[in-house]
């Protein structure tokens, strides 16, 4: 019976060893638990799990484990009244989406498939974590309609045992949901690239003994620059428009990215860039920097990392002319172009949730131009870039 | 299969001692005595995690008061490297006793240094050891100790010996989150996230450390701290150890409940807050909350 435990809880994703169920089976033998699903649960918990964002799916394990999940359904539709959901969607769907409801056969169907999606959810490793867990209540993924997200939990008043891991307390947690400003210094620290350049200004105990052993013992002072992270970043943020939404996890990236990187320029832009962006937004239409400037200015040691929803009319893209702000002679594609090919290395980090890029046009067109360089914002979706930046 | 579940040699894994149930001065939830537990009984090390000031090192101290052993503290830095905490050689002592010809320097023993580890393993009882903010180090820290806290023995090459503990320590490792640690040393540990306490279970906390609390200041307070910590956008939220550092100040100075009482932080700061805030930036987003709230009001 442990033992398809043990398989239930590694299909939801949570990387649990054969030590560690060993470690469960010998504490079980050493009678750490007695007699209590309460205890079961925690000590379960605290051998196999080792990480705090796979809380939540081994949460959902033990409960289709020791419940199934019929149940949880049965109340996650009892807790989303349908009409509230409609009223959602028409606010904040656009037509086109509305048209691919329609197209999926409706509402009814929608929420058939969001059930199928659930099931499959739990099966599966890692992945479609978008369904339940962040803050999305709707198949098409647009976070924080409620930021409590779907509860699965049960109501109030039940036993206490079931309730423990029912309360799903973990949800935000897993590592495709949070990113915070902490979360972020940290991921970007991989992008570290020390190197020793500039003034010669900190004594080097090494080579001072090597050279004072060669020069037979008569003293030999050696110097060295300080180590430092040599890494050169350009930052393009797309702000305003759809991008609204999306602020605060990007005031959060910038932060963490200044903090981290020494050589780091920053440029806005507005859904995509033209022959111009700028570096402040309030003077936006006075001061702006060429885009042939920066082609210039900076050596191709760079790395250019692009941050937007990508989500536009594909003429944007495609047109000359198709800036919705002004009139631009060449296509936004091209000008894209032109900055991917100077800075090879390059990465566009995309806030929308990755489940949603399949409906929108321009952001499968933004992918093929960037050879599919495109990552989530997640911290899952940052390390992928960091690699392909490193690269 | 990359080992058997018990090791052939060393001592045994499985001890029999009383249970930890938290102390008089620090309160246990369930899951995380259960995990004590498991760690003490299997003598498996425990990785603590959790947000700042939810005493985490606090655990430690308290386990080893609870079951009564010895507590060592390793603290780590991020020049820490593993061999500190099994022994040093100290190479220089030895070179300048050698050109002052004392006798000792014959004797490579007197130049060893036992570290933290080594002390834990020597311990005549069975003792506690702190491995605190493991994270701080080089990401091969953990990886170098493996072996160590597997086995609970180590090498020392310069005099040949094998160092064996006499009791395998309880081992409390404490993690902020600043690093991923490797896989494999976490399969060898038990593992607790410190949540941050509800409401229910800081009453009990705050009961422990101030008991002659007055119950009225309790509930306002409480309800004072839950609501910052709810407000959107704070960069560093108050932790358990921020309000029992307010509670204190709040007795200190005799601040009677009534001045807790407003129903809602964003109208008013409330006194002493600097013990809560500790960026000026929160400070600030609090006084323009403040500001546009009493605007609101007045124009109503």
């Amino acid at each position: 019976m442990l033992t398809r435990f043990f398989y239930t809880v590694r299909e939801a994703g949570v990387p649990a060893s054969v030590t560690e169920y060993l470690t469960l089976l010998e504490a079980l033998q050493a009678r750490v638990a007695e007699y209590s699903v309460d205890d079961f649960y925690f000590l379960a918990r605290a051998t196999l799990v080792k990480d705090e964002k796979h809380f939540d799916r081994f949460d959902r394990a033990f409960a289709k484990h020791f419940k199934g999940i019929e149940q949880a359904f049965e109340l996650l539709q009892k807790e989303l009244p349908t009409d509230w959901l409609k009223l959602m969607t028409q606010r904040h769907f656009t037509p086109e989406e509305m048209a691919q409801i329609e197209a999926l056969g409706g509402w009814d169907k929608l929420m058939e498939t969001l059930k199928q999606r659930l099931e499959e959810q739990k099966g599966r490793h890692e992945g479609g974590n978008k369904w339940i867990g962040t803050g999305g209540t709707s198949p098409f993924g647009h976070g924080g309609y409620n930021p409590e997200g779907i509860r699965i939990g049960g109501p109030g008043g039940q036993r206490r045992a079931v309730k423990v891991w029912e309360k799903r307390d973990y949800r935000n947690l897993d590592d495709q949901v949070e990113l915070g400003t902490r979360n972020i210094k940290v991921a970007l620290r991989k992008l570290r690239r020390f190197a020793r350049e500039g003034a010669a200004d900190q004594f080097d105990i090494d080579g001072t003994i090597s050279a004072t052993a060669r020069n037979a013992g008569l003293l030999d002072l050696k110097f060295q620059p300080e180590r430092h992270n040599a890494l050169k970043l350009l930052l393009f943020f797309d702000v305003g428009g759809s991008m609204e939404a999306h602020v605060r996890i990007c005031e959060e990236l910038f932060s963490a990215a200044r903090s981290e990187f020494k050589h780091l320029e920053y440029f806005y832009f507005h859904n995509f860039v033209y022959e111009s962006v700028w570096k402040d937004s309030r003077r936006r239409h006075g001061e702006r920097t060429p885009l042939f400037e920066i082609l210039r200015k900076y050596p191709t040691d760079y790395r250019a990392v692009f941050i937007g929803d990508a989500s536009m009319s594909p003429y944007e893209i495609m047109q000359p002319g198709g800036s919705i702000e002004h009139w631009n002679d060449e296509a936004g594609a091209v000008w894209l172009q032109r900055l991917t090919q100077r800075f090879q290395r390059h990465a566009w980090l995309n806030p929308e949730p990755e489940d949603r890029w399949d409906y929108v046009q321009s952001i499968g067109i933004t992918r093929q131009l960037l050879g599919e360089r495109m990552f989530p914002l997640t911290l899952r979706g940052l390390d992928d870039a960091i690699k392909a930046l490193k690269a | 299969m990359q080992r058997p579940s018990a090791p052939l040699e060393g001592p045994p894994r499985v001890n029999q001692t009383s249970k930890f149930q938290g102390t008089d001065r620090y309160v246990a939830t369930e899951d995380l005595m259960m995990a004590v537990n498991a760690a003490v009984t299997l003598a498996r090390p425990l990785l603590v995690k959790g947000e700042p000031g939810t005493g985490k090192t606090q655990l430690a101290e308290e386990i080893a008061r609870a079951l009564d052993k010895p507590l060592h503290r390793w603290h780590v830095k991020s020049t820490t490297k593993a061999q500190h905490g099994l022994y040093e050689y100290d190479a220089v002592s030895r070179l300048r006793d050698s050109q002052l010809g004392e006798a000792k320097v014959h004797d490579i023993r007197n130049y060893i240094i036992p570290g933290r580890l080594w002390e834990a393993f020597a311990s005549e009882r069975q003792a506690v050891l702190l491995i605190d903010e493991i994270d701080k180090a080089d990401i091969e820290f953990p990886n170098d100790l493996l072996l160590e806290l597997d086995r609970m023995e180590f090498f020392v090459h310069e005099t040949r010996e094998l160092v064996q503990a006499t009791h395998r320590p309880i081992v409390i490792i404490t993690s902020n989150n600043e690093k991923e640690l490797p896989d494999a040393f976490l399969r060898r540990c038990f593992f607790h996230f410190i949540r941050f306490p509800d409401a229910e279970t800081m009453t009990r906390i705050v009961g422990v450390h101030y008991p002659e609390l007055k119950r009225e200041l309790l509930s306002e307070a409480l309800n004072a701290f839950y609501k910052l910590r709810e407000v959107p956008g704070l960069k560093k939220k108050p932790s358990t150890s921020e309000l029992l550092d307010w509670l204190k100040l709040l007795l200190a100075e005799d601040v009677p409940p009534e001045a807790l009482r407003t129903d809602d932080p964003r109208k008013s700061l409330p006194p002493l807050y600097g013990a809560l805030l500790k960026n000026e930036q929160d400070v600030h987003l609090f006084e323009q909350l403040i500001f546009l709230q009493r605007r609101q009001q007045s124009r109503q």
